[in-house]
């Protein structure tokens, strides 16, 4: 076989391997993108409320994704313990998703009204005081910061940009809501909602 | 997914299969020779030559194989558009199969404990097995493993119930959930420091620990404004509101001065969180079976 033509002509040559490497984005994303089941919100779905979006950015600060899922795949033994399995149109208002890769702790998908806020809050200030065999770490400082709610606004901006149907009227009043409050409550108030829009188990 | 995507994503599949298909009996057939030589290509980069050598066999065979296996493959797994496969597969389905093999197997079992009373299933040993699992799994987060409780999660051990022991309460208690809220200050917002003092040397005096005996008998006062709606008149508490005895030296929040004054200054709100929905009718009855049978 002629190597050469291949091997001696550089613009070919990367046109075929961008092809070759492309192969699986092509079958196996790109139709995603125009899939109604993947791109629609399931009925119900609200986007996060001030509150709730200040908690889920801190919870990416303090990486509680690196140790938590929040993915259930359909298999039995996940269903029986984290409730129904995960399904695409819960995360399209999620931008990243959290899904994570690694479960150090359990799986958070649907953790919300789990347990009681008080639970969460002890949990948080000290995790073995409830769970002795615990090994989350505790985060104490989260109970003296305040959240930052002067970037709220162009945070909410952002997503709206990005397709999440935040109402001009809700930006507005984001920061005014959220002023003051402790960091604990906003990642609490994130918590108890995480997957409480599809509720049955099966 | 529409035909064209169902289409596109078909046309890649089959293309890179019979794509790698080809460029290998391609570049076999134009190979000059079918046995190791010292022949080369002919050219030369830097200095750099190539053997003219086939591929070895076994790697050969091994890429036909693999080639055949993919068209296996997607013949029987939907892996080509809208095609579902010949053994219709999905992973709910598999799932659905999962769930409904276990309903099978355990259903039964569930079911009959599901319909006994729950007096007579907590004395039933293989029940209460079932039942000290589930407690594990899912109550002795808050409760403990021993179900004695700590601060601000009640001990279900003791003969001390927030919202009743009778088996139709727990099993109210364990399905819906409770939500207890004690408002700062009882129903008098405008209560003084002093008064504070008052009542919680009061509440103290009910287990005979008051600190200041002057100011609990000043505090029974303050205690009939604000605090009989639900704790009662003599402290006895309220099942139907959550609200505890105060007379039987039992603390949910704890039993020092400093702790009652916190509640008192403060209020508490606890929730006993919803399992119905969460677990199945036949597993809540065990469970509450399960509560009964830790104190009974």
């Amino acid at each position: 076989m002629r190597h050469e033509i291949v091997e001696k002509n550089l613009g070919l040559m990367i046109v075929l391997i961008v092809l070759t490497i492309s192969g699986g984005f092509l079958a196996e994303v790109v139709p995603l993108f125009f899939h109604k089941e993947v791109n629609e919100p399931v009925e119900g779905l609200e986007p996060l409320s001030a509150l709730e979006l200040e908690g889920r950015d801190i919870y990416i600060r303090e990486g509680c994704h690196v140790c938590h899922t929040q993915q259930i795949r359909p298999f039995r033994a996940e269903t029986e313990r984290y409730g129904h399995y995960s399904v695409a149109g819960e995360f399209v208002y999620d931008r990243p998703f959290l899904w994570g890769s690694k479960r150090t702790g359990p799986d958070l998908a649907r953790v919300g009204g789990r347990y009681s806020d008080a639970w969460q809050r002890q949990h948080l200030y000290d995790p073995r005081s409830v769970v002795p065999e615990s090994n989350m770490p505790a985060f104490p400082w989260l109970f003296e910061n305040r959240v930052d709610h002067g970037s709220i606004e162009s945070r909410m901006k952002t997503l709206q940009t990005l397709g999440v149907p935040y109402s001009d009227e809700q930006i507005a009043n984001a920061a005014s809501e959220i002023e003051g409050k402790f960091e604990i409550e906003a990642l609490v108030a994130y918590l108890q909602q995480l997957g409480t829009v599809i509720s049955e188990k099966r | 997914m529409s035909t064209f995507w169902s289409i596109w994503v078909s046309v890649i599949v089959l293309g890179t299969v019979f794509g790698c298909w080809w460029l290998l009996w391609a570049t076999r057939k134009s190979q000059t020779t079918d046995t190791e030589t010292d022949r080369t290509m002919g050219h030369s980069f830097d200095g750099i030559e190539e053997y003219d050598n086939p591929l070895p066999k076994w790697w050969f065979y091994l890429f036909v194989a693999t080639c055949i296996f993919a068209l296996g493959y997607l013949a029987l797994y939907p892996g080509l558009g809208n095609f579902k496969g010949l053994l219709g597969w999905t992973s709910t389905n598999q799932w659905e199969a999962e769930v409904a093999a276990a309903e099978e197997k355990y259903g039964e079992i569930y079911a009959q404990f599901g319909d006994t009373a729950i007096p007579e299933l907590a004395q039933n040993d293989d029940a209460m097995k079932i039942g000290q699992r589930l407690f594990a799994n899912n109550c002795s987060v808050c409760h403990g493993t021993a179900a004695r409780g700590q601060v601000g999660f009640p001990n279900l051990t003791d003969d001390d119930w927030l919202w009743g022991g009778q088996p139709d309460q727990i099993l109210h208690s364990i399905a819906q959930g409770r939500n207890g809220n004690m408002p700062a200050k009882g129903v008098m917002p405008n209560m003084t420091n002093e008064q504070v003092d008052q009542v919680v040397n009061y509440v103290l005096s009910f287990s005979g620990r008051e600190e200041d005996a002057e100011a609990a008998k000043a505090g029974a006062q303050v205690f009939a404004q604000a605090c009989v709606a639900c704790h009662g008149p003599e402290g006895k508490g309220m099942e139907a509101m959550g609200a505890p005895n105060l007379t039987d030296n039992v603390w949910l929040y704890g039993s020092t001065y400093e702790w009652i004054k916190e509640t008192v200054m403060n209020g508490r709100q606890n929730q006993m969180p919803a399992q119905q929905g969460r677990l199945t009718d036949d597993q809540i009855q065990i469970l509450a079976a399960y509560v009964y049978s830790l104190s009974n």
